[in-house]
């Protein structure tokens, strides 16, 4: 345990090179577990999803989902791999009852797919993350540690597991180690897993919720001084959002620069993300590669893609992510940076949604950039996660086209869809929050500020038209907001002319 | 030489959390010894033009479609577990304090 205290990141920078590598993994959408027809319905009772393959009992046999074959190819496709021509599953052997077979079928040495990149762009740089390889296993069970402190495994005097999950296609993403980029690397590493979810999004085989564990993250960081090399990489598990691979990346910087600092040595070893502290702590010393056996699994046939196949699935990709942005950036009429700040924000599908739901781009991006992005970073949340929908925002954004709320209502109704309170149209009723657009009304409460301000009233008749401010601020102040200061202005002057 | 050591049976065991005495390493060093060695002579009858295989048959491609399948009921499943509660199955601690 270091007690040491901690540089500040400038600092790290300037004396250590950072290199990062991702190892994320994706629970693909099929209907059927990987190797047998169970279903993988998200939240269902505790083991009703379940049979005697994906049990592990005596005698079943493994068969291979074609579909999740196929998705995982269309990935590394999309990653710029090559595919296998031939290749096999392997068992991974260990003894946590996570999989009851003691074993959890995956591929060792020949993946599916290696040997990729993805671009990803931070702060207006492209960098090509180097994709090693993408190989498909299957999900484990959800375990429940019982009579700890924690609810995890250390200190726990037994646990409940559910084999629902078990058996899950699950694909796994390995970056290539990637250094030389410096005080970036935290924005990078979330750039990559940012840019892999909108790209495993739109090849439409996962819905990659980090918050339903769809997609979870493993990140390996490591320093060295300038002209060594690499340093010895720790593994930090448990990143399960997009700012947490952020947060995760600097903090192990800090951390281990600390220890580098006071002369220690990097324990190679696998560390726990802490959601509320955004601190690593040590976890179990990994087990190593031999320590698991790997065989190839014999209860099912090499992989064998055809070609043409190969070929069929490549042609057939849809527009991807970057070349989508592309087309966006065209169509909106938009700056490099200003679509870099909505890609930043995570807000490129979310303004696409709105634009589609019929607001004008540069009213989707005012929301979704300004009193969305303060909110959700005020919550530490990602921008989708907020509480409006792009059909909510885009209705808020018709009532005041329409001239029923002024940008300050429109903004006191977007307070009440975060709250919950329903759609833009119903809180605007309920809180009666739409413009007083009624002349009656309206005329009301400006002849009673003219007769409370008879000296105001009076230099505008006499050509003071700058006094007027006086009396919209009255009537505003009569109608709680809800008039419109343009359409009471034109009142108050019509009223006062001659 | 021993194909397997006394060391390595060990660790294997641990591996697979088998509580093994010091006999029993000794038993079941010289056992997997015989078993290890005799598979070791079906390589040394494998000539040059005979690959590495890992399958007996020569299959590939052998695919379902996604395609769901009823499984077991739940009290079906939980009912070969030698103990289940909550609905889920009920295993003894997984780590040791001291791991």
């Amino acid at each position: 345990m270091s007690t040491s205290v901690l540089p500040t990141y400038d600092e790290v920078i300037s004396r250590y090179e950072p290199v990062i590598g991702l190892e994320t993994h994706v629970e693909l959408g099929t209907a059927t577990k990987m190797f047998c027809g169970c279903p993988t319905v998200f939240g269902a009772e505790p083991n009703t999803q379940v049979c005697p393959v994906c049990l592990g009992l005596p005698g079943s046999l493994p068969v291979a989902n074609k579909a999740a074959i196929e998705a995982t190819i269309r990935i590394g496709l999309a990653l710029n791999c090559s595919i296998a021509t031939w290749c096999r599953f392997a068992r991974k052997n260990y003894f946590y009852p996570d999989m009851p077979k003691n074993f959890q079928i995956s591929q060792y040495d020949e993946p599916l797919c290696t040997d990729g990149y993805l671009d990803v762009e931070v702060n207006g740089e492209t960098v090509r993350i180097g994709i090693e390889r993408v190989h498909l296993e299957e999900d484990t069970g959800k375990t429940l540690h019982v009579g700890g402190a924690t609810g995890r495994i250390h200190g726990a005097t037994e646990s409940l597991v559910d084999y629902n999950r078990a058996g899950i296609p699950l694909v796994e993403i390995v970056t290539k180690p990637v250094p030389g980029i410096g005080a970036m690397a935290p924005e990078v590493a979330k750039a990559y897993v940012a840019e892999l979810r909108d790209v495993i999004r739109t090849l439409g085989v996962s819905d990659v919720r980090m918050e339903q564990g769809s997609m979870r993250c493993d990140v390996n960081t490591s320093l060295n001084r300038p002209g060594e090399e690499w340093g010895t990489r720790t593994e930090t598990k448990n990143v399960n959002s997009l700012r947490s691979v952020e947060r995760a990346v600097r903090s192990e910087m800090l951390r281990q620069a600390s220890v580098l600092d006071a002369g220690g040595t990097i324990t190679q070893e696998t560390r726990h993300f802490h959601e509320d502290t955004g601190d690593t702590t040590s976890g179990r010393s990994k087990e190593t590669a031999t320590d698991y056996r790997y065989f190839p699994e014999p209860d099912l046939a090499p992989l064998a893609p055809d070609p043409q196949w190969v070929e069929r699935l490549k042609a057939a990709l849809p527009e991807l992510p970057r070349v989508h942005r592309a087309r966006l950036r065209t169509e909106w009429n938009l700056s490099e940076l200003d679509m870099q700040s909505i890609l930043n924000a995570g807000a490129v599908e979310l303004i696409e949604q709105t634009v589609a739901a019929g607001a004008s781009p540069e009213a989707a991006r005012k929301w979704w950039l300004g009193e969305l992005s303060r909110r959700a970073n005020a919550e530490g949340v990602e921008l989708e996660s907020v509480g409006a929908t792009p059909a909510q925002v885009a209705q808020l954004q018709t009532l005041v086209d329409g001239g029923k709320l002024t940008d300050k209502l429109a903004r006191q109704v977007l307070e009440g869809v975060l709250a919950g309170e329903g759609d833009p149209e119903a809180i605007m009723a309920a809180r009666g929050l739409e413009v007083v657009s009624d002349t009656g009304a309206l005329t009301a409460a400006i002849d009673e500020a003219i007769a409370a301000h008879p000296d105001v009233a009076e230099k505008i008749r006499g050509g003071n038209q700058a006094a007027a401010g006086v009396l919209i601020g009255a009537v505003m102040k009569t109608t709680k907001g809800a008039a419109d200061a343009k359409t009471v202005r034109e009142l108050v002057l019509a009223r006062l002319a001659g | 030489m021993a194909a397997i050591s006394r060391e390595e049976v060990a660790h294997l065991a641990r591996l697979s959390r088998l509580a093994v005495t010091d006999q029993e390493l000794d038993r079941f060093a010289g056992q997997l010894d015989v078993i290890l060695q005799s598979v070791a002579r079906v390589g040394e009858v494998a000539a040059d033009d005979i690959p590495p295989t890992s399958h007996s048959v020569p299959l590939v491609n052998v695919l379902r479609e996604d395609v769901i399948v009823p499984g077991l009921t739940r009290d079906e499943a939980l009912s070969g577990a030698p103990d289940s509660a909550e609905d889920r199955f009920r295993v003894p601690q997984i780590l040791a304090d001291e791991e």
